[in-house]
């Protein structure tokens, strides 16, 4: 055998996370040995990752010949600065919030989290992201997505309350339709170049008629954008994210629909570097940034307005894609760093509002300024950071694409210019009036509000009553139908119907947090374990302000390795592997 | 290439059916959509590995004559992953039916919310209400009196 030297660091992220999985699978009988093992574990994969980012930027791409088969014949890790970049980010946030979860499995006390198995199913989630950047072959790319998808199915039913099997039911029919398309893909892409090694089918794809390879373009822009939740296709996300655990949702909002973002810029940028689908693509990116954040303004429920606009921020990516420049592929590529960081730590920031102050439905919360100083400002610096503030990190992110936006000059790209600034300030509403509702005014305040404004009770119309008329006496026509109710255009299920009225006999309106702090319902403090990771994160992402000049440029340097092509290609097809 | 149109047709059947199947709300029906579906991109692989031949192992055989063994090492593969998803949703249509003693797909009922509050064009004027902390006056203006009056 030769030596690989620093190659040989390339599998280490996948291989110690499913290790990892395993050893803590056996270990579910000793929860402190276990959690021990994940958190050696997932630091270990930090470090690794940052040796990884070091050598893939000072020495070029790192390539690592699974079995040292020839790069045609086998399959090939690749750790090229992009990779390496995505990499080292997951790797932080998986481990702050593999801590954060530790803190909230302290004071939840396994009420509906079995935490036997979330140890070794959130490592295989982290295995089958870090294999998802790492991969360098369309099939095994494939089975890292359902490696993550897997531990994702699992992790967001966990403990199958009712929620919780609703939300997971459309996350895993969608998820499950996408990777059939992405086989179909597969195949497509077989039959028409004999290989799925990605840099091999760059080399053969330009000798295909147009038509095959703009249907292989299509068919895995189609698959990936369903995973990084591209307008059209984004409608599932809203739905299913919210009802997760407070760290799940976070994990799967900063990196899941970032690892099809990936997808679709390596195969985008690899495989088809003269794309005919620009315009296609910036009236997606259009698309996803104005119906996303025009969904986040009218939701009244934190988790809810945060899903809506990852949505919306999905749309900024999309466009520096669109761009293929340099320019918008770095700034790409940087807003995907910075929304790892910041989404995750706004999500964990929400769960440490819902462990504070008992939910997070804005219409019942009021004074967490006072009551929770830390939380405020933890919540308040990610959420401008979020709306593009100077001089935070989403404010550097989204000048470079837009500037890249004005460089381009179409017509489109100008109005996608326009739209990115018009999302921003929507953005800005939105969280502030999320800071308006839950942090600035008086729970007292919000408690009077909420009994004299008329939302709730026509919330609570929504429940028809058992004789088949709302409380105002209007008949709806409720239809009875294999279990089911049905009410005008919306189908509940009887069981649903009946806890929802019993929920509201006994809490509704008013057990809002005025009357939960008056009944000294509520912790007064939050473990350490959980402020501390949250904290880290958004340390983190302010981390990117401060060093934003050098991570920008290690972005361009990134951005011009994969619009030149060369040195990916060249690392993995090198002849002979002596 | 030379390709073989029943494997296609019977490809284009097992898909169009599932995709059929898959617009249930039953989660049965679904699952056995996805695994009609999934069949069916289970075919696509072998057309795409041409024209079949001799067992491709690794001695005794013609390499001229042998059959593609890639794809068929990649169906493996998928057929594995169904197999899980497929053992995976029934556990939820179980848990489902145990829950709601049906395995129908449900709304979601915050959606239904919203789109009721839309349609009643209340979430706008409260909102502004509560912003500028003046009372809501258009709907209700007995409400908004009485807040005022509370506020004295």
């Amino acid at each position: 055998m030769t030596d690989l030297g620093l190659a040989a660091l390339v599998p280490l992220p996948v291989l110690l996370s499913l290790l990892g999985a395993g050893a803590a699978l056996m270990l579910s009988g000793r929860p402190s040995l276990q959690r021990a093992v994940s958190v050696v574990v997932l630091s270990s994969v930090v470090v690794v990752a940052a040796l990884l980012l070091w050598a893939a930027d000072t020495q070029g791409p790192q390539v690592l010949r699974l079995g040292g088969w020839p790069a045609e014949l086998g399959i090939s890790l690749v750790a090229d600065r992009l990779a390496a970049l995505m990499l080292l980010v997951s790797a932080i946030v998986t481990l702050a919030v593999l801590v954060y979860s530790l803190g909230q499995g302290i004071t939840e006390e396994d009420r509906e989290a079995p935490v036997s198995i979330y140890h070794p199913t959130f490592l295989v989630l982290v295995a089958g992201v870090s294999n998802a950047f790492l991969s360098g072959d369309l099939f095994n790319l494939f089975v890292s997505f359902e490696m993550l998808l897997f531990s994702s199915y699992v992790l967001l039913t966990l403990g199958g309350t009712a929620a919780r099997v609703r939300a997971g039911t459309i996350y895993v029919v969608v998820n499950l339709l996408s990777s059939m398309l992405f086989l179909v893909a597969i195949a497509v892409t077989y039959s028409a170049v004999g290989t799925l090694g990605m840099a091999e089918i760059a080399v053969r794809v330009s000798e295909l008629p147009d038509s095959v390879s703009l249907v292989i373009q299509l068919l895995l822009l189609v698959t990936f954008a369903i995973k990084a939740a591209v307008f059209p296709l984004s409608l599932w996300l809203p739905d299913s994210y919210p009802t997760a655990p407070a760290p799940v949702t976070a994990v799967f909002a900063g990196l899941l629909t970032k690892v099809g973002v990936y997808a679709i810029l390596r195969t985008q940028t690899l495989i088809f570097p003269d794309s005919p689908l620009t315009d296609l693509l910036l009236g997606a990116a259009l698309a996803t940034m104005l119906v996303g954040i025009l969904g986040a303004i009218a939701q009244s429920d934190i988790k809810r307005m945060l899903s809506f606009t990852l949505v919306s921020h999905i749309g900024y990516m999309i466009f520096g894609i669109a761009l293929a420049t340099q320019a918008g592929l770095s700034g790409a590529i940087f807003y995907v760093a910075h929304h790892i960081t910041i989404q995750t730590s706004l999500f964990l920031v929400v769960g440490l509002i819902e462990a504070r102050a008992g939910s997070t439905a804005l219409l019942r919360m009021g004074g967490l300024a006072r009551l929770a100083p830390v939380i405020g400002v933890l919540f308040f610096v990610p959420a401008m950071n979020l709306a593009g503030i100077p001089p935070m990190s989403g404010f550097i992110g989204k000048v470079g694409l837009l500037e890249a936006g004005l460089a381009y000059g179409s017509p489109l790209a100008l109005v996608l210019v326009a739209a990115g600034v018009l999302t921003s300030l929507l953005t800005l509403y939105a969280v502030a009036k999320t800071w308006g509702l839950a942090f600035w005014r008086s729970p007292e305040q919000a408690h009077e509000m909420a009994k004299a404004l008329p939302e709730p009770e026509d919330e609570r119309t929504v429940l028809p009553a058992p004789g088949g008329t709302t409380p105002d006496g209007q008949r709806t026509a409720m239809v009875h139908h294999r279990g089911h109710v049905h009410v005008g255009p919306a189908t509940f299920g009887e069981r649903d119907l009946q806890t929802a009225h019993e929920l509201r006999a006994e809490d509704g309106n008013d057990r809002d947090l005025h009357q939960l702090l008056e009944a000294g319902a509520l912790p007064t403090r939050l473990p350490a374990l959980m402020v501390a990771p949250a904290a880290a994160l958004v340390g983190v992402s302010l981390a990117f302000t401060v060093i934003g000049g050098p991570m920008y440029a290690l972005t361009d340097r990134a951005a011009a390795d994969i619009q030149d092509r060369a040195p990916y290609l060249s690392a993995v097809l090198a002849e002979g592997f002596e | 290439m030379t390709v073989s149109l029943p494997l296609v047709v019977t490809a284009a059947v097992l898909v169009g059916t599932g995709v059929y199947l898959m617009l249930e709300r039953s989660l049965t029906r679904v699952l056995v959509g996805l695994v009609l579906l999934s069949n069916g991109v289970n075919v696509c692989f072998l057309v795409a590995a041409g024209r079949p031949g001799d067992a491709p192992l690794y001695d005794g055989s013609n390499a001229e004559t042998m059959a593609d063994p890639l794809p068929q090492a990649l169906v493996l593969t998928a057929i594995v992953i169904t197999l899980g998803t497929t053992a995976f949703l029934l556990a939820m249509a179980h848990r489902s039916w145990q829950l709601n003693g049906n395995d129908d797909v449900q709304d979601d009922i915050e959606d239904a919310a919203i789109r009721r509050l839309a349609l009643a064009d209340d979430v706008s004027e409260g909102y502004e209400a509560e912003g500028e902390d003046q009372p809501a006056e258009r709907h209700d203006e007995d409400r908004g009196e009485t807040r005022e009056e509370e506020r004295r």
